[in-house]
């Protein structure tokens, strides 16, 4: 049983919430259909940690889907590089359908519950797809399964707010174009290339020099996927989808989604484009990366200073915070590369963090989460403050948390290759994120409450998922090491494939 | 590793009491009882890191290696053992205070407060006892955001808006100069770790000196330097032992010491001399100093007088820095304490005042002299120390300042010292001249709360004490540039 297992593990972590969204799917009873998720989740953890350990001593497991070798079959590679975003998705995923339970049956009809697990879990198999396959084209059949089943969820939300109908149809439409651009560029390189297979295409696109159908195919994949990872400014759809989103939806979303979108960008450009990357080098598009990515920083941020919707506060805040990351790719140097590893994973953190707090403050008021709604709620919900201080002190970068160590290396990297005015402006935006936080932090500080409940309890179910969430906040802020380490081994397995 | 078990004891005695406090909120004799206990244990130990370091002994252990160049770890250095053994001592006398001041002051919330006021001082003696940028930066942050409950205490608008003026200059500057600082340092020279004779000679060309010392200085912004020096007058809507032992003891110490220790431990006094680098931040505190001196002068609140005297009296402290010579830093250094002792003394009787009469502006303590007679003459007293009159601690902190300026050839720098005490005359000495010789105008109930008076007499014996007892603290300071 056992050999089986872990031979079959990069399949079995896309087919355990595949298969378990259909039987979700058919289940009558919502608690039911809660346990089963989570047990699905919780298996595809145990997967991915086993995975880990595979890696961690193979470093590249290639896998042939059916045993059909590429470039005729499809195959699923899982390396240094892959195993960190499957592991966010994973453990954020199993945090989050924990949480989901009271929120789903809350805020969505409640026969349509159990099709709402189906739905989770196909968003979850299709992320995890996402980043392990090796094949361009079945990456295109993951992007798609992962966005439809978003966007339904996203639509979901419609019982608190009929807005929600609007934020998923544009989700919809905005998507759909990312992914028809990125199915374009896949068919163009499949015309001059004759293959779909990642590592087939890296060693067949040298030998084409400056062929027009690759630098177009390029341009194709790498818009598609800018609008799925919501760099700005193609990033509109964002702050509606998570704001007007079931609150697990928004939680799972925002922790997970962009950043497998962000990953794919960088194993298209470097692991695709990689071998030729003299002549389709970064350069050109390096500073495009690099001046968006600066625009969205301060974009996001002052956005998210004027917002009194809280969801949506955050949700332009993570606008600035893919900036961030983005910044890292677009200077190309090791460092660099290992800092937005570092800020993927911490921002994945961070965020789900934020928003489950935000949203367990919201399940009082079944309305729009305001600043002014959450005002004085800081002593009602003791343990929900907490971690939403934690949360939110490490977005600020306050040190013995995450978010410091992200802006410690994301800093260096910057002054190494830009000098002295790139970490300025980052470290500009960032006290300036600090008003939008400490808008927050003070408002649930004071005691001027507005919400008229005379009796408000902290729901326990929800405590083990928040305290988690805060702990890794704090621990990997302190023993970072696990985080840098992985990071530097995959930026540098990332540029070894450089010519 | 038996000697390193006093650095333990003496960051996680306060580490403990904030773990602690919480659960005591039901019996508050229990849990108010801490403080006091746990100053005394963390004084005892910084007195024997100290009599270790005297003898010589090298104290140090990494907490935590995050990665090959970055960790967490703790060193003791001259510097530090005197910041470690003024913010533990003084904990012992602010704490048996602070019972006085918030029973006798009926504040609400006080568990709360007796918290975040163990996990500050937590935070204090980390910073002191650091052994690399690194560890400084993040407790300087733990610092700055454990402090922000306890000045938004009263939780009102006021305390609102203060808390955002606080936390907007403290952190803002702390990221926006005092990180990139870090960080440049960190490339430069692949390490953090400080060195008695700096670390940056010979790894940045000479003209950046400047650059990055203006870094540093503006983003340690716990030092008040002007023009980020208004968070200082903001903090003192927290209650007054907050004001006392952070905003004239932990916080700003915590502030200068940094600029000490960036100066003689990052950047080298020598090296700072070869390059002129240093030159400016002279300019820059005399201004500050001067200034902040005159606009005290302005002042009616009692605290905010106190608070622009405090602004002032750093500037000292960065200007002994900024002299970089050996003496200028060892007077600094002693400068560290005698202020905390001095301004500790001054803070303790505005609380005392606050607390029998109600009373904060200056204008109405006219007579009150004859009421509260223990507590003005220990205001008097700490004046005196702060104006570095002899027999007071504070004479010795000027004289050596003055020393060091004569050393080299900055004599502007005289005068200016000498302008600003005779400012710190008229501003500090007009309130016990009030108090004692003019007439009462109303009849205002007096109701002391004992615990508020006799530590703040004891606070002032002490500028005497250390007068006479100056020896140990000299020898201490002898050893900030190793042996």
């Amino acid at each position: 049983m056992m050999p089986f297992i872990i031979k079959n593990l990069p399949i079995l972590i896309v087919i355990t919430p595949l298969m378990f969204s259909l039987i979700v799917a058919v289940l009558n009873n919502n608690r039911l259909a809660w346990t089963f998720s989570t047990f699905a989740s919780f298996l595809t953890m145990i997967f991915t940690i086993l995975l880990c350990f595979e890696v961690s001593y193979k470093s590249n497991i290639s896998y042939y889907l059916g045993n059909w070798p590429p470039p005729l079959g499809i195959e699923y590679v899982i390396d240094r590089i892959s195993i960190i975003p499957i592991m966010i998705v994973s453990v954020i995923g199993l945090i989050a359908t924990l949480f989901a339970h009271n929120f789903f049956t809350l805020e969505i009809d409640e026969k349509l519950v159990s099709k709402t697990y189906s739905l989770w879990l196909l968003t979850i198999a299709g992320l995890i797809g996402l980043i392990t396959t090796a094949d361009a084209f079945n990456l295109f059949v993951f992007l798609e399964i992962s966005s439809l089943s978003a966007v339904a969820l996203v639509a979901l939300g419609s019982k608190v707010d009929r807005k929600a109908l609007v934020a998923g149809y544009n989700y919809l439409i905005l998507g759909a174009v990312g992914a028809t651009f990125y199915v374009i560029g896949v068919g163009l390189l499949y015309g001059v290339t004759g293959t779909l297979n990642m590592g087939d295409l890296a060693q067949k696109i040298p030998a084409l020099g400056l062929n027009k159908s690759v630098i177009v195919a390029f341009t194709f994949m790498m818009l598609g996927i800018m609008v799925k990872a919501a760099v700005f400014p193609l990033h509109i759809w964002l702050p509606n989808a998570y704001a007007y989103a079931p609150s697990p939806v928004s939680v799972l979303l925002a922790a997970t989604s962009t950043k497998v979108s962000i990953y794919i960008i960088v194993r298209i450009s470097y692991t695709i484009f990689g071998s030729s990357y003299e002549i389709y080098s970064f350069e050109s598009l390096r500073y495009i990366l690099l001046y968006l990515a600066i625009l969205a920083m301060f974009a996001g941020t002052i956005m998210a200073i004027f917002e009194k919707d809280v969801k949506k506060l955050l949700a332009h805040s993570s606008v600035a915070q893919i900036g961030y990351i983005v910044l890292g790719i677009s200077l190309a140097t090791s460092t660099g590369i290992a800092s937005s590893f570092i800020h993927l994973i911490n921002h994945a953190l961070i965020k789900a963090g934020l928003f489950m707090s935000i949203v367990a403050m919201g399940y009082y008021t079944l309305k729009r989460i305001d600043v002014k709604t959450i005002a004085g709620l800081g002593r009602q919900l003791p343990i929900t403050f907490f971690s939403f201080v934690i949360c939110a002190l490490s977005l600020a970068g306050l040190p013995l948390t995450v978010g410091f160590i992200s802006k410690l290396y994301l800093i260096k990297a910057a002054y190494i290759s830009e000098g002295i005015w790139l970490p300025f402006l980052i470290l500009v935006s960032s006290a300036l994120s600090l008003i939008y936080i400490w808008k927050l932090i003070e408002g649930l500080w004071y005691n001027e409450k507005s919400l008229k409940i005379e009796k408000i309890k902290e729901l326990p179910e929800i405590y083990l998922p928040l305290l988690v969430i805060a702990f890794l906040n704090i621990y990997f802020g302190v023993d970072a090491s696990l985080i840098i380490d992985n990071s530097f081994i995959a930026s540098d397995a990332l540029m070894s494939g450089i010519k | 590793m038996a000697n390193e078990f006093y650095i333990y004891l003496s960051i996680l005695t306060p580490l403990i009491a904030f773990f602690i406090t919480p659960l005591l909120s039901s019996n508050p004799n229990l849990r108010d009882s801490l403080g006091p206990i746990g100053g005394l244990i963390t004084f005892y130990s910084s007195i024997n890191i100290a009599s270790l370091y005297l003898d010589g002994e090298v104290l140090s252990f990494t907490f935590f290696q995050i990665s090959e160049t970055l960790s967490i770890s703790f060193k003791i250095t001259g510097l530090g053992v005197i910041f470690g053994l003024v913010a533990s001592g003084l904990w012992i006398l602010a704490s048996i205070y602070t019972i006085g001041y918030m029973r006798g002051n009926k504040e609400k919330n006080q568990t709360r407060f007796f918290t975040f006021y163990s996990i500050a001082i937590f935070a204090a003696i980390c910073i002191a006892y650091s052994g690399n940028l690194l560890t400084l930066f993040i407790f300087y942050e733990v610092l700055t955001f454990s402090t922000y409950p306890l000045v938004a205490h009263k939780q009102n608008e006021e305390a609102k808006k203060a808390g955002r003026i606080y936390m907007g200059i403290l952190v803002g500057t702390s990221i926006v100069f005092l990180l990139p600082a870090i960080i440049i340092v960190w490339v430069l020279t692949g390490s953090l770790d400080f060195s008695t004779n700096g670390i940056l000679k010979g790894n940045i060309p000479n003209e950046y000196v400047t650059f990055l010392l203006a870094l540093f200085a503006f983003g340690i912004g716990k030092a008040a330097l002007m023009p980020f020096h208004k968070w200082l007058p903001a903090a003192m809507v927290a209650p007054t032992p907050v004001s006392a032992l952070l905003h004239a003891v932990a916080v700003v110490k915590a502030g200068v010491f940094s600029m000490l220790v960036v100066i003689t431990y990052v950047f080298g006094i020598d090296f700072l001399t070869e390059t002129n680098g240093a030159v400016w931040l002279i300019w820059i505190s005399s201004i500050t100093l001067l200034l902040s001196s005159c606009i005290a002068i302005t002042k009616d609140d009692l605290k905010a007088r106190l608070a622009y005297s405090t602004i002032s009296q750093l500037s000292y402290i960065v200007l002994g820095g900024a002299i970089a010579t050996n003496i200028a830093v060892q007077g600094a250094s002693i400068h560290i304490v005698m202020h905390a002792v001095g301004k500790i003394t001054l803070f303790f009787a505005a609380g005392a005042i606050y607390v029998a009469t109600h009373l904060s502006k200056i204008s109405d303590l006219n007579g009150m002299g004859k009421s509260m007679p223990l507590t003005f003459v220990a205001f008097f007293i700490g004046s005196l120390s702060i104006i570095g009159v002899p027999p007071m601690g504070g004479s010795w902190s000027k004289f050596y300042l003055m020393l060091g300026s004569v050393e080299k050839d900055y004599l502007l720098v005289i005068y200016i010292l000498a302008i600003s005490t005779l400012l710190n005359v008229y501003y500090l000495l007009e309130i016990p001249a009030k108090a004692f010789f003019q007439q009462k105008r109303t009849n205002i109930q007096v109701t002391k709360h004992p615990l508020t008076v006799y530590p703040t007499f004891f606070a002032a014996i002490l500028t005497i004490i250390l007068f006479i007892y100056i020896e140990p603290l000299k020898d201490i300071t002898n050893l900030i540039f190793g042996n």
